[in-house]
């Protein structure tokens, strides 16, 4: 290629010959052509009888050649074998690598693998702390937020905005067609059970009572905690990478009160909020499928739903959002905090957040919806 | 082109929107020898490095890498130049998801065709090389100290045996005791291995010990290119603003004394 002219000659091929009692080594011994090497070298080093090795053919050498030569050249008995016709700086050049190589000193033996018993109770274990660690999380933002209480002055409120424009007004378009659409989804399932029992009226309680119970707090939950929460986890992480948390606690700012508590009080603004849109959106989907579908009147439809949905009914439904504000807050922001040594921890902690958190919100959920009936809020 | 010149820059210029980086600057480093860049900070020192080893391009001029001209380089042969130099980043830039071992076999696995068992032996090598001790090889970046984590970036560096090594700021963050022992590894290697070094640095004891030539960078141009004895003599105000504050006068009187 771009080898000066001279390097064409001393590019030969390594070689490896045995004659006698003496090791023949020419051509070059660098990395490039090492690989052809493997077989030669395995048997050279076998050959025991061989007491000199002739470098005087090498017209290259570097460390990779001299690591080879070394091996070949190990376990010769005392002094090891003769060294004949190596250029001097080719000699340095192993004296150096063996020198390294010794000063280095014996790797430790590769730890094994653990057994399966012991993978099982390393992971038991370490969910066990994550456990310990998000309650001990948990109590440091509740006091966190009662010193906030004592002292409203100290709330950061360009933080909370900010979370509120990030994760609210952002969210309006994606929240918006996500829940047009399952609200179609809804009503076009429905609608066909519905016409066979000639029973279409109902379609309306069905739409409007599964998006404003169940759906919209659902899929806005979601939709938050894979947008919103997995951002809180990389920055809270990255920053941890970075030691601007360790910076933000020495300058006495409690990484709490800047970076977790404005989050979660912008989510608990917002959720409500965003629920209560997708409300809209999702019934006006349902709405549209029963008009073009069960040939369902827009205005009938309309006036319909004010007599289906309870002020019960849509409180249980917002009310949900507030307590999945602050699952996804508080595992989006703890999950950062985790976050240890560099860029794979933030992925692998972001992975951790949105699953946590998607997951807990439906475990709540069904808790939820199981106790209401019990709490008198069917 | 002198064929001993492994670096050969010609009226380079560098532009970012509207700020003149570079105007007009030349600059050779010879086969074998240790080059510095020094100059103010914004000078345009991490600037010329970053476009010497092809992760930015210049503006204009002409830059010449083992004699191959960069500007308009296709991907074949930049890979092929990419092959023989080797780079020590500033933080290190260790992959931090892999081991010590497994980040010097990174450019090995990418290069070689050798086998698994040889690979893992090489870069056990060039961890020696680096001065680490062999345990060092298992760690992960962060288990490393500042000076360890710079010694497994530089046997990362000379994984591929490269002719030409540049180090942006080498002895930056260490105890004068590791960037003592780090200068000494890069002159040690410098004269075992035959390697060309360009670094970048603002450590006047590495100056004085590992250089053979100093470039000083200021004016958008290369205003002094000299050894150290010299370059401290130059009458140029802004080189002398920079060998002529305290810390620069005792490093100075040190190594002449010496």
């Amino acid at each position: 290629m771009t080898d000066a002219p001279a390097d064409a000659v001393s590019a030969a091929p390594p070689t490896l010959e045995i004659a006698g009692q003496t090791l023949r080594c020419a051509g070059a011994w660098t990395l490039d052509g090492a690989d052809r090497l493997a077989p030669a070298v395995g048997a050279a080093a076998a050959a025991r009888d061989v007491t000199v090795l002739d470098g005087s053919g090498i017209t290259r050498l570097d460390t990779a050649g001299a690591m080879l030569l070394l091996q070949i050249a190990a376990d010769r008995g005392a002094g090891g074998p003769d060294w004949q016709g190596l250029a001097p700086e080719d000699a340095a050049l192993l004296d150096l690598v063996r020198g390294r190589l010794a000063a280095g000193g014996e790797r430790p033996p590769a730890v094994r693998p653990p057994s399966f018993v012991a993978r099982v109770g390393e992971h038991t274990w370490a969910h066990l702390e994550q456990v310990v660690g998000f309650l001990a999380f948990l109590g440091e933002a509740a006091t966190a937020f009662a010193r906030l209480l004592r002292d409203p002055r100290r709330l950061r409120w360009r933080a909370v905005l900010n979370a509120i424009d990030d994760a609210g007004a952002d969210a309006l378009p994606i929240v918006g067609l996500l829940s047009f659409l399952i609200g179609v989804v809804v009503a076009y399932q429905g609608g066909q059970l519905l016409k066979t029992y000639g029973a279409t009226i109902f379609i309306v309680e069905m739409v409007t009572l599964t998006m404003v119970r169940e759906m919209a707090p659902l899929i806005v939950a979601i939709i938050v905690a894979g947008r919103t929460g997995s951002a809180y986890t990389a920055q809270i992480g990255t920053m941890q990478v970075t030691e601007e948390v360790d910076a933000l606690r020495t300058i006495g700012i409690h990484p709490m009160d800047l970076l977790v508590l404005p989050k979660v009080m912008g989510l608990l603004v917002a959720l409500p909020l965003l629920t209560l849109f997708a409300d809209v959106l999702g019934v006006f989907g349902g709405m549209l499928v029963a008009w073009w579908l069960l040939d369902f009147g827009l205005v009938e439809f309309a006036e319909r739903v004010p007599d289906v949905l309870s002020w019960r009914s849509l409180l249980v439904g917002i009310g949900k959002a507030p307590v999945f504000a602050v699952i996804i807050g508080l595992v989006g922001s703890f999950q950062g905090f985790q976050v240890r040594g560099g860029a794979d921890s933030v992925g692998r902690q972001t992975t951790v957040s949105v699953v946590q958190s998607i997951f807990l919100v439906i475990i709540v959920d069904a808790i939820l919806v199981v106790n209401f009936g019990s709490w008198g809020l069917r | 082109m002198s064929a001993d010149d492994v670096i050969e820059i010609r009226g380079l210029s560098t532009r970012f929107g509207s700020l003149l980086v570079h105007d007009g600057l030349d600059l050779d480093v010879r086969r074998g020898e240790v080059a510095a860049l020094v100059g103010g900070s914004g000078s345009g020192k991490t600037t010329l490095l970053r476009e010497i080893i092809m992760l930015l391009a210049p503006s204009g001029g002409s830059i010449r890498l083992f004699g191959e001209e960069l500007l308009g380089i296709g991907e074949a042969a930049a890979l092929g130049l990419r092959r023989r130099f080797g780079v020590l980043f500033q933080m290190g830039a260790l992959f931090s998801s892999l081991t010590v071992l497994e980040n010097v076999m990174v450019p090995l696995q990418e290069h070689t065709d050798l086998p698994p068992a040889w690979l893992r032996e090489v870069a056990a090598l060039k961890i020696a090389l680096a001065g680490l001790p062999a345990h060092a090889a298992d760690k992960l970046p962060r288990e490393l100290s500042g000076g360890m984590l710079k010694r497994a970036s530089l046997a990362r560096a000379l994984a591929l045996d490269p002719e030409l090594l540049f180090l942006d700021e080498p002895t930056a963050g260490l105890d004068p005791l590791s960037a003592g022992a780090l200068d000494e590894l890069v002159l040690q290697l410098k004269e075992s291995l035959g390697l060309t070094i360009l670094m970048v640095t603002h450590d006047l004891d590495s100056l004085w010990r590992t250089t053979d030539r100093v470039a000083f960078l200021g004016e958008r141009r290369v205003i002094g290119h000299a050894p150290m004895r010299e370059l401290v003599r130059s009458p140029h105000p802004l080189i002398r603003d920079y060998f002529d504050c305290p810390r620069a006068q005792a490093a100075g009187v040190a190594y002449r004394a010496a």
